[in-house]
């Protein structure tokens, strides 16, 4: 983890209240897909912790929803100005421990982190596939950019607008033998309880420090008490305990 | 050269900067960070006799200036924290450090204080009696000057380093209960813990905390612990420890005019990790500024004259 002040390349709207941000300096805290950054924001107390959907050696990107008055505030900002952020909190994903066929399951906001996650699996030399998941055809983001890495990516909308009616358990293929999956809770334990293989679940916690000190988003694993913001937010199929 | 030394219950701190217990675990994950023996020193997690979970999650919750949290004494317990964080801690802290201490009977309180008081490495015990007393319906020890006197002696009885008496606010009066631990033999008072308070989610219409109140912190409570400091010091002769909102070396300077010997920093490190390390480089500059050669010389300085 480190500390430094970040400028904002672009901020844009890829749909009516999701943004991509990017964030123009030090990339080198972010050792592996799924970390999340820390945001201090003008005017309000706590930081506002965002996964990292990408990065290279001069730039991050953020994928967010506005939601509240810190994700509002974000979305008002413009190229040039300049952000404190924490960066390379949490453990990611490990691509180590990744099948020779994984799938990328991502529902909503949490299709961001499994945009790098694909990326880093292709380069491990495993095939992936990726189910994104959303409400209605107007929400969805990113499928193209997930086409463009070359790999079959499935999507799923709740009303059927798009790609396959349902939930991402609806549009899971039959053969794989790993998953990794970020999303809101419900999906993540349909997934859990649908997916016969081993996998990795990225789950989200309110925090408060984002980065092990106060204990805020603690949880209990059959591995013992972990924080979902350094011990985590990536937990093990094997250790979750609902 | 302005000095920034202050001396706590006979040990020299080389400032009055200390992290608030639960906001700086047992130190590591700031150690990684910077090199934390500038600190004055600080106090380590919250410590009970068993080990705890604490309270479900959402632990936490935003408001105006500062936070709630109702994390609820998740610890290893006094066992573990002996065995594996002290010795661990020695590795990267070579000052005193400060137990703080919880417990949920008086016998807790004794049984834990009795374990830390045998740690060379701890220089001071904080107890923390903001907790609630199964023995009484579950009322917290903080909010009866008995209960306070009762667990300040029973400390007081098993230990010969300097025990403060950290105090809740969430009291009709603080005085009274500075008082009674005081006459209990008490080597000091730290105050304030976190104001007891509440958020509402206004999508879900419930409280945003699974605990629905916690101890609401930052910034925003500085003026009302900056008040109990005040009193506390005119009541007592003991040392007082103040903190409450404190967030920087202009907050550390207000707050030893109040009276305090030292001063605690909790909130502001989860916003700012390099919260302490930041506040005691620019004590020189403030101290210069308002004209302060001697620490020691500015505290209660309120009071006179």
């Amino acid at each position: 983890m480190k500390q430094g002040i970040y400028t904002i390349g672009h901020n844009r709207p890829l749909t009516a209240d999701v943004w991509e941000m990017t964030l123009l300096g030090d990339t080198s805290p972010i050792t592996a897909p799924g970390q999340f950054i820390n945001i201090k924001l003008e005017g309000l107390f706590l930081r506002r912790p965002i996964s990292v959907c990408d990065w290279d050696g001069e730039k991050l990107t953020i994928i967010y929803k506005v939601v509240g008055k810190g994700t509002e505030q974000m979305s008002r900002m413009g190229a040039g100005e300049q952000l404190d952020v924490l960066a390379g909190l949490g453990n990611g994903f490990d691509v180590q421990k990744c099948g020779e066929h994984t799938l990328v399951i991502g529902g909503g906001v949490g299709v961001p982190p499994m945009y790098s996650l694909a990326k880093a699996l292709l380069a491990a030399g495993k095939k992936v596939t990726a189910v994104l998941g959303f409400n209605t055809a107007s929400e969805i983001f990113y499928e193209s950019e997930f086409k463009a890495l070359g790999i079959d990516t499935v999507v799923t909308t709740v009303d059927g607008s798009c790609g396959v009616k349902g939930f991402v358990t609806d549009g899971l293929p039959a053969n794989y033998d790993y998953y990794c999956t970020c999303g809101p809770l419900p999906m993540l334990k349909a997934v859990y309880n649908t997916a016969p293989t081993s996998g990795l679940l990225s789950f989200e916690e309110r925090m408060g420090c984002g980065f092990g000190a106060c204990m805020g988003c603690s949880c209990e694993t059959k591995y013992g008490n972990k924080r979902i913001c350094v011990d985590g937010p990536v937990l093990e199929k094997e250790e979750i305990i609902w | 050269m302005v000095d920034t030394k202050v001396t706590l219950s006979g040990i020299v701190l080389d400032n009055p900067v200390i992290p608030a217990s639960g906001t700086f675990g047992y130190g590591k994950e700031f150690a990684a960070l910077y090199d934390i023996n500038c600190l004055g020193t600080f106090s380590f997690k919250g410590t009970t006799r068993e080990a705890r979970f604490g309270n479900p999650t959402p632990r936490i919750a935003e408001c105006n200036a500062g936070m709630i949290n109702a994390v609820g004494l998740q610890n290893p317990g006094v066992e573990a924290v002996i065995a594996h964080e002290l010795p661990e801690m020695k590795e990267f802290f070579h000052k005193p450090v400060m137990a703080n201490v919880s417990g949920f009977s008086v016998d807790d309180y004794a049984y834990t204080c009795a374990l830390l008081d045998k740690e060379e490495q701890v220089g001071w015990l904080e107890v923390n009696i903001s907790c609630p007393n199964v023995h009484n319906g579950g009322m917290s020890f903080g909010v009866d000057p008995k209960a306070a006197a009762e667990v300040t002696a029973a400390v007081k009885a098993v230990t010969t380093k300097p025990v403060y008496m950290k105090l809740s606010p969430n009291v009709t009066d603080i005085v009274s209960i500075a008082k009674a631990c005081e006459e209990a033999g008490a080597d000091g008072i730290s105050l304030i813990n976190t104001l007891l308070g509440m958020r509402i989610d206004l999508r879900t219409k419930k409280p945003v905390i699974a605990n629905k109140m916690g101890g609401f912190s930052g910034s925003a409570i500085l003026p009302v612990a900056l008040r109990m400091v005040y009193q506390v010091y005119e009541a007592v002769k003991i040392p007082v420890i103040g903190m409450g909102g404190v967030s920087s070396a202009e907050d550390v300077i207000e707050m030893m005019l109040a009276g305090a010997t030292a001063v605690e920093v909790g909130a502001a490190n989860l916003v700012n990790p390099y919260a302490c390390r930041d506040i005691i480089a620019d004590l020189p500059r403030v101290m210069e500024k308002y004209r302060i050669n001697n620490l020691t010389d500015i505290i209660g300085g309120a009071h006179h004259g």
